[in-house]
């Protein structure tokens, strides 16, 4: 059976306050997802993400403030306009873009929280491991 | 490897050790990162404890630990205890690093096997993370003891007279000719029923003549520059088109003007000035303020009736506004609310219907020193209502306006209540959702109207309408609503109806916000650094909010946030020097090249372009430490310190190695030719 | 000249046939064109939509793919069937699947649904293409003096536009004066006429038709204007009936706005068949004789 590797990159004030909130409320999802506080989820660079990649990540997440919630006020807008930017580069690459999510939770939204990483790590899962995929494509 | 890091593993109770398996993964790092230079690795019943603490401080001392992780809670709870910790034992706070295993990890996840190698995970991201942090100090910067309040409210008079009492002198700026704000627009306050000018006036006479308060009436904030302790503000103090240093405040001229204009502000429409005026007699500063709009002379060219007869000279036509620029440590936002426009509720009828009048002309027909003299009479100006009904939650706990509890409009509509029935005799209707009375006296307040036979019918009122049905509704306004304790729809033919109208944000409350550096929610009001136990700082330093700009909120609940900011503004003071967040960016001069994108990515202008190098800069005072300027540059010139690319790098490597290592190695099936 | 697909709906084919000719009889004097759609069906009127409302859209969706294929904006004179198409309309372009559906059907009759028009009320062509000043422009027989209660009913407000805020409209009293007469203040204006609830509860129906008309005359009100065959029936030919469930002795004219709009342009009563009515308007309209006969 395959577990999926999951890196979440997630902002200190709401999304990783909404993963304390989720815990808080004992809500159950896959433990697949590792988090890593960031200030802001404006402070992911591109390089990051692919860094990430590069080590074998089967999926990558970015979460951050609602659009005028963030903490530094219009952080999270430079995410909102960098990462499907990302995106495209991914696609680009060869690597499927739905394996970058970006979202926003909020630190009172335990339950969204839950469902967003259940469900990323479901729609991973489904996917064939990265390591696998940068195989085949080397192959071709 | 040098470095020797110490891993603590914390029961947390049962809460951590009931799901994770504590003890095997401390054996765990012990054996397996030990490479990675762990040294020592421990897991214990609380780290948190006294106890637990005194325990990293001996490890750090006997085994000369130069770096600390702990597998805990959550850093926002915990983090600065380990790290004073950590400090006492003779290593930089910022050596310490903690993973939370509890809300991310036990309380989340069913599986133990999985919980424990989550927990794993996580601790192998932090030791990988810990070597490469720096030893970081914070900044000190001196504190300018001036402060700025902005908003002449009850709010703000009170945080004002707080900080001047004690020595430190205070610049207070109103936008209206007068301080006093809406709580001079009072005629009585619930639930003890005393007269709102009678308290109030008080206040705003010692704040006006306070040696350490400089009041800026008719003036507004243009600018705020610089970051705590060292804030440079930009008032424009409007022209009044009067000397302030000749007026006598003796108000001939406003006796004389000929021309008489509708007080849309402080009589809410419903009564009159000249067009020199001072909003109320007992107006703080009592200079008179020229209406520029309305003033014949301005308008016409001809008049200076009110020149002719000032007995000082002190008529200025040529008055120009005035730019002052001022120093301040503190800002305290004290700008308070606006009424909602009841007129958005076009099936309540206010503005059609004559009768049908806002709390605060309510306000103003029921004060002794209103247009009316304190009468409650229809608009005709002299039918007394034999029935009046008010209605709750008027653009409050409604989807279609604010969905807020407004939380001051249950008593302030007790309150008409009883004033109506003593003054006129009225049938007293009060349609509401729910009575809500959280407050010292309000519930007996709510005890005593009931007593009094005021009706009280629970339902959200459809509609007030002045189409009669019967000769009972004939030339009467009606309120349908239905009575939801009978179950029946019910039409009451009313005198009057007084809507009591939410509290909402100021309409100008996001520029402001955007000027002082705090943030909104989405109904505008200004945001708390901690809705709970921080209630009255922002998340920019050296911003304060106190009173309605925060949230809805009665009076003393307005008052004791004034206190509450001058106490903490004190505070500050106090400690002569502030210490500002550690974990700054900074520009590497060799490798930038002077593209600017982090100047315009920085939301709070801590980048500054220095033209004459070529490089950016960043002031470190303003730096929140967000980031989003590393993200954005492209030669990786930013480094922010303390989540530097190499920290964030190495924490994610530490994790995706312990995943990789769980991984069951598959038999590579052999091709056979 | 501005042209319209014009979708009649069987009220005006009988029983407000006066609705249709003034109709007629104002839109080709003000420039406007309104092309019969051939071959239009039943809107699905109240009932269809809550008893199928698959085969209900299917019914709705064929006359707009009838102007689909004439290439033109669909204009309805009738509240219920311009209620009907609108929504018919802004359902089947939001949801792709249903089109699909319903499609499949309309193929039988070469037909396609593609929601490349729009569709409009009559009153909104006066309203918003013609334009208060055009008209105004065009008046010759000002009705000075005629205190009109302009009468909204609730479908025409339904379909929620800019211009037609729901709960606060002025567009028809606008209208009103851009004729000359003087639109009343109408606290009932936005209230159901009771549509076809006579059938099933008569006193019920016949004291929401009390209300209006109490409110109506009660303010001043010489006449009703409306802008719906059914609220027309409903205030008008119940009079009867109200004034003896109520012991009221109400009296009041109700007429189309169009048949208003057309004898201030100078149309001759008789071309726009007022006369007709249960309610004699002669009372109301008396100074309208002295208007002009057709220019």
């Amino acid at each position: 059976m395959y577990e999926p590797k999951i890196i979440g990159f997630l902002c200190n004030w709401c999304s990783y306050r909404g993963a304390d909130t989720a815990g808080m409320a004992r809500m159950k999802y896959p433990p697949n997802v590792k988090i890593i506080r960031v200030p802001c989820s404006g402070r992911i660079s591109p390089e990051l993400v692919l860094r990430t990649f590069r080590e074998g990540a089967d999926g990558v997440m970015v979460l951050g403030c609602h659009i005028g919630d963030c903490h530094y006020s219009t952080g999270n807008h430079r995410t909102a306009k960098r990462m499907p930017v990302l995106k495209r580069l991914l696609e680009y690459s060869g690597i499927d873009s739905d394996r970058l999510a970006i979202n926003w939770v909020s630190a009172a939204e335990g339950e969204k929280f839950a469902t967003v990483i259940k469900e990323f790590t479901e729609q991973i899962s489904a996917m064939p491991p990265f390591a696998e995929t940068m195989k085949m494509e080397e192959t071709k | 490897m040098s470095e020797k890091i110490g891993v603590y593993v914390c029961h947390c109770g049962s809460n951590i050790a009931g799901v994770v398996n504590v003890a095997e993964v401390s054996a765990w790092a012990g054996k397996e990162l030990a490479k990675n230079g762990v040294v020592i690795a421990r897991d214990y019943k609380f780290m948190c404890s006294s106890l637990g603490q005194e325990l990293i401080e001996k490890d750090i001392k006997e085994h000369n630990l130069t770096r600390v992780v702990v597998a805990a809670c959550s850093p926002h709870l915990h983090e600065p205890t380990f790290r004073n910790a950590c400090a006492r034992a003779g290593v930089n706070p910022y050596l310490f690093e903690m993973t939370n295993i509890r809300e991310q990890d036990s309380w989340v996840t069913t599986d133990k096997l999985e919980a424990t190698k989550k927990a794993k995970a996580l601790i192998g991201a932090a030791v990988g993370r810990v070597v490469y942090q720096q030893p970081l100090s914070s900044l000190f910067v001196p504190i300018d003891p001036q402060v700025l309040i902005v908003g002449g409210g009850v709010t703000g008079i009170q945080a004002a007279l707080e900080i001047a009492d004690s020595g430190r002198k205070v610049f207070l700026v109103e936008r209206e000719p007068t301080i006093g704000g809406h709580m001079a627009q009072f005629d009585k306050t619930f639930p003890t029923l005393d007269c709102s000018a009678c308290i109030l006036t008080p206040k705003m006479f010692d704040a006006g003549n306070h040696k350490n308060i400089t009041l800026l009436t008719w003036s507004e904030v243009e600018k705020v520059e610089g970051y705590i302790g060292n804030f440079t503000v930009t008032i424009r103090k409007r022209a009044r088109f009067i000397t302030e240093d000749l007026c006598t405040g003796c108000g001939v001229c406003w006796e004389k003007c000929p021309k008489k204009v509708i007080d849309p502000v402080f009589e809410a429409g419903l009564g009159y000035r000249k067009a020199v005026y001072t909003p109320f007699p007992q107006a703080v500063p009592n200079y008179p303020v020229i209406d520029h709009e309305n003033c014949t002379f301005f308008q016409k060219g001809t008049c200076k009736v009110c020149q002719k007869f000032c007995p000082t000279g002190a008529i200025d036509f040529e008055q120009q506004d005035e730019i002052i620029t001022i120093k301040v440590g503190n800002i305290i936002l004290a700008t308070g609310w606006d009424l909602f426009d009841t007129r958005k509720v076009p099936n309540y009828g206010y503005g059609r219907l004559a009768n049908v009048y806002t709390s605060l002309e309510f306000e103003r027909l029921s004060n002794a020193s209103g247009p009316t003299g304190g009468n409650i009479v229809l608009r005709d100006g002299k039918t007394v209502p034999k029935s009046v009904a008010i209605v709750h939650c008027v653009g409050s706990r409604d989807q279609n306006y604010h969905p807020y509890c407004s939380a001051i409009c249950c008593m302030q509509s007790l309150k008409f209540a009883h004033l109506v029935e003593e003054k006129t005799g009225a049938d007293v209707y009060n349609c509401y959702i729910d009575i809500r009375t959280p407050g010292k006296g309000y519930e007996e307040f709510y005890q005593r109207l009931l007593g009094e036979g005021t009706h009280f019918i629970r339902g959200k009122v459809a509609e007030i309408t002045d189409a009669a049905r019967n000769a009972s509704e004939e030339g009467k306004l009606i309120v349908q609503v239905e009575d939801t304790l009978i179950g029946k729809q019910r039409r009451i033919p009313v005198d009057m109806v007084i809507l009591s109208a939410a509290m909402e944000a100021r309409h100008d409350a996001k520029e402001v916000a955007q000027k002082f550096g705090i943030s909104c929610s989405h109904d505008d009001w200004f945001i708390e650094r901690h809705p709970k136990l921080d209630p009255v700082a922002t998340m920019t330093d050296g911003v304060f909010v106190a009173g309605a700009c925060q949230g809805p909120k009665d009076i003393p609940a307005s008052v004791a946030q004034g206190a509450a900011a001058a106490a903490r503004v004190l505070s500050i003071i106090g400690q002569g020097e502030i210490e500002i967040e550690a974990a700054t960016a900074i520009v590497d001069d060799v490798t930038c090249v002077g593209c600017t994108q982090c100047v315009s990515s920085c939301p709070y202008q801590a980048i500054e372009f220095q033209a004459e190098r070529g490089k950016a800069y960043v002031i470190e005072a303003l730096c929140k430490g967000c980031g989003t300027c590393v993200g954005t540059c492209l030669p990786k010139s930013i480094t922010l310190k303390h989540f530097t690319d190499e920290q964030i790098v190495a924490e994610m490597i530490g994790a995706m190695t312990v995943m990789k290592s769980f991984e069951v190695v598959a038999p590579v099936p052999v091709e056979v030719a | 000249m501005k042209k319209y697909a014009y979708f009649p709906g069987c009220s005006l084919e009988k029983m407000a046939l006066s609705y249709h000719v003034s109709t007629m009889e104002t839109t080709s004097r003000l420039g406007v064109e309104l092309q019969e759609l051939e071959d239009w069906n039943c809107c699905g009127a109240t009932a269809y939509f809550h008893i199928d409302e698959l085969l209900a859209y299917t019914l709705s969706a064929r006359n707009l793919a009838l102007a689909e294929k004439e290439n033109l904006d669909l204009v309805a004179p009738c509240a219920a069937c311009y209620k009907n198409s609108y929504f018919t309309n802004e359902y089947l372009k939001e949801d792709p699947d249903l089109a699909e559906h319903i499609n499949f059907a309309l193929e039988e009759d070469n037909l396609k649904f593609s929601g490349n028009i729009s569709v409009h009320h009559l009153i909104e062509i006066f309203v918003n293409d013609i334009g208060f000043e055009e008209i105004k422009s065009k008046v010759t027989n000002p009705l000075e003096g005629l205190k009109v209660a302009a009468y909204y009913g609730c479908q025409i407000l339904r379909p929620k536009k800019e211009h037609l805020t729901v709960e606060e409209p002025v567009f028809f009293e606008e209208l009103m004066k851009s004729i000359g007469a003087t639109p009343i203040d109408f606290a009932e204006r936005l209230r159901c006429c009771s549509a076809a609830l006579i059938i099933t509860n008569r006193h019920a129906a016949l004291s929401m038709v009390r209300n209006i008309l109490h409110n109506a005359i009660s303010s001043g009100a010489d006449i009703i204007a409306t802008a719906c065959p059914m609220c027309q029936v409903n205030l008008e030919c119940y009079q009867k009936q109200v004034n003896q469930e109520f012991g009221t002795d109400y009296s009041i004219p109700v007429l189309y706005f169009t048949q208003l709009v057309g004898l201030a342009l100078g149309i001759s009563p008789k071309q726009l068949r007022i006369g007709s009515e249960l309610v004699s308007t002669t009372p109301a309209l008396s100074f309208a004789k002295r208007g002009s006969p057709n220019p």
